[in-house]
């Protein structure tokens, strides 16, 4: 096997096509509170985050769209590792897991967010891995144009 | 590989003696022999164009029309032979009907801002059809903001050919452009450009042809197409990135505005008022790309001694090839089966994104491009966000088409929905 091939298996985890094939939290919202709209014009990846936040605790969320299984899982995941936090705690995961993709990981337990681990050997891929964070982050500050990658 | 062995399912392709010229080609990616088919974005570069553009630095470099000195007269004259090279590669009738530009896109936007700009007002009407690249659509769409005109499209049929009929429908006294692609890059739908020029001229408009896609893969001649503007980019053609064309019908140049002010492109200049140069000067203001162009030369000179019969033959034996070989692939479907088409091979793996299989297949050392492909509005039109796209050159053969259906099929084991056949 080459050190190729053991990348890509780091990637294509069992839990990523797990979540690509059967996402979790995947519908959208009529009561949401808060919502975003993400686009990745590289590759065509878009999605739509659903929030309802109650006193400053993510009480539910949810995601819409289509993109590549990294894309989708990564949402998926994201879902599941918010719910029940506070604002500012997803807000700094958000940074750590931005850190874990891309720089030097940072001290922490990321949970079943650390599958994604992979993703840092393919910095092509990293922005279908950050798409879901990225719309979470303009729904919680009210941004309204859809959330880039870039 | 089963698939690609069997030859009921797959005819014979054949081989270009062209692989050494190519020095690229011989750089393992990911441990792997690099297996390009990704040449719609851009072609690797023969030797001969790789020295040409090093050889004019070493020997040949001042800049052009500007020195007394014989070094200066030098380069001017290789600039010049460039542009009469193109001249005969596309069949124009003289050699100041040629500009360079950075590309194709450059090419069109200068046709927007000079012909365009001059030329139309508020409910004037410029037709493109569904298959175009972002590059031909987006100018027009500015062109329109500035001016009131109105953009139309011509549909693309289920197998992504625009039907003349529709296109024809589409035509009227007030359209005053028509901006069509040559070759789909994204489909490889060769459009009868020929007949839709003189369909277009007959209500009076003027044609404008992106030929990014085709002038490496057919014989292209301004003669037998009619067509007004033509533009296409030196890197999908063998050549440097930074130099293209726009070929404009002598007349048509010679009423159009100059676009960018500066050097080169002027007769006299005071503060009052400057006066510009005839074309193609006026058109290319500023030090242009000189050893771009020389090294297009080369590239243009590489591909004729190679043969357009010779290429054209060659990649239409390996368009059947791949295609015969990829749909004997389970859960694989092509995406644009125009009759006429070139190169280009667009599809879809169920239940595989196009961006995961890039990922994969490049992870075998196989280059494709997965995505859009720069035409969103064609996308649209067959309800996916993009496919992947084999697309091919020279140098490609059964080899390189074995190497691509054994990583999708690889890809087609991780992902766990590989079917035997
Ligand atoms: C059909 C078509 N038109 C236009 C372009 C733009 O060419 P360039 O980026 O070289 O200006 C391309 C290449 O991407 C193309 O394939």
């Amino acid at each position: 096997m080459s050190a190729m091939d053991g990348n890509l298996r780091e990637l294509y985890q069992e839990v990523i096509f797990d979540h690509n094939r059967q996402p979790r939290n995947f519908h959208d919202m009529p009561e949401a509170d808060h919502h975003a709209d993400g686009h990745n014009p590289l590759c065509g990846d878009q999605l739509t985050v659903y929030l309802r936040i109650n006193n400053d605790v993510i009480e539910d969320v949810s995601f819409v769209g289509h993109g590549c299984a990294i894309s989708t899982a990564s949402a998926s995941l994201m879902t599941e590792a918010v719910k029940g936090k506070t604002v500012a705690e997803v807000e700094a995961l958000f940074k750590d897991f931005h850190a874990l993709l891309t720089e030097t990981p940072p001290e922490r337990d990321f949970g079943k967010l650390a599958v994604l681990t992979g993703v840092r050997e393919f910095p092509a891929r990293v922005k279908c891995a950050t798409l879901a964070w990225h719309t979470l982050h303009n729904a919680l500050i009210g941004d309204h144009d859809p959330a880039r990658t870039e | 590989m089963n698939t690609v062995a069997d030859p009921l399912r797959a005819p014979a392709a054949t081989r270009l003696p062209v692989a050494d010229d190519f020095p690229i080609l011989a750089r393992p990616v990911h441990g792997r022999r690099l297996v390009y088919l990704d040449n719609g974005a851009t072609t690797q570069k023969p030797t001969a164009v790789i020295e040409a553009e090093a050889r004019f630095y070493r020997e040949s470099n001042a800049n052009i029309h500007r020195g007394v000195h014989w070094l200066s007269q030098h380069a001017t004259e290789l600039y010049d032979a460039a542009r009469a090279t193109v001249q005969r590669f596309i069949g124009a009738a003289r050699a100041d009907e040629i500009i360079f530009t950075r590309g194709t896109t450059e090419a069109i936007n200068l046709v927007a801002n000079t012909w365009g700009r001059k030329q139309l007002t508020a409910g004037d009407e410029i037709l493109i059809t569904t298959l175009e690249h972002h590059s031909n659509i987006v100018p027009w769409q500015m062109l329109c903001e500035q001016t009131g005109a109105v953009l139309k499209v011509a549909p693309v049929n289920e197998i992504g050919e625009v039907e003349l009929d529709s296109f024809d429908a589409l035509l009227s006294p007030r359209t005053r452009l028509v901006a069509i692609t040559h070759i789909s890059n994204a489909l490889g739908t060769v459009n009868p450009v020929a007949e839709m020029v003189a369909h277009a001229h007959a209500v009076g408009a003027v044609v404008l042809v992106d030929g990014a896609q085709a002038v490496a893969h057919q014989a292209v001649d301004m003669q037998a197409l009619g067509c007004d503007f033509y533009a296409f980019s030196g890197h999908k053609l063998y050549g440097p990135t930074g130099i293209g064309v726009l070929y404009g019908r002598a007349e048509l140049l010679a009423d159009m505005p100059p676009w960018q002010g500066g050097g080169d492109m002027i007769r006299t200049v005071s503060f009052e008022r400057s006066t510009y140069a005839e074309a193609p000067q006026r058109f290319e203001a500023g030090t242009p790309n000189i050893a771009g162009a020389v090294a297009l030369a080369a590239a243009i000179d590489y591909v004729q001694a190679l043969g357009m019969d010779r290429i054209v033959a060659h990649e239409h034996a390996l368009l059947e090839h791949a295609t015969a070989a990829l749909s004997a692939i389970p859960g694989l479907r092509m995406v644009g089966t125009a009759a006429h088409k070139a190169g280009i091979l667009s599809f879809m793996i169920e239940h595989i994104h196009p961006h995961d299989l890039g990922t994969i297949l490049d992870s075998e050392g196989v280059a494709i491009r997965a995505g859009h492909h720069c035409a969103m509005p064609l996308m649209t039109r067959f309800g996916i966000p993009g496919t992947a796209r084999a697309s091919l050159a020279v140098y490609n053969d059964d080899t390189d088409i074995a190497a691509l259906v054994t990583a999708i099929e690889k890809a087609q084991t991780l992902f766990g929905t590989r079917k035997r056949p």
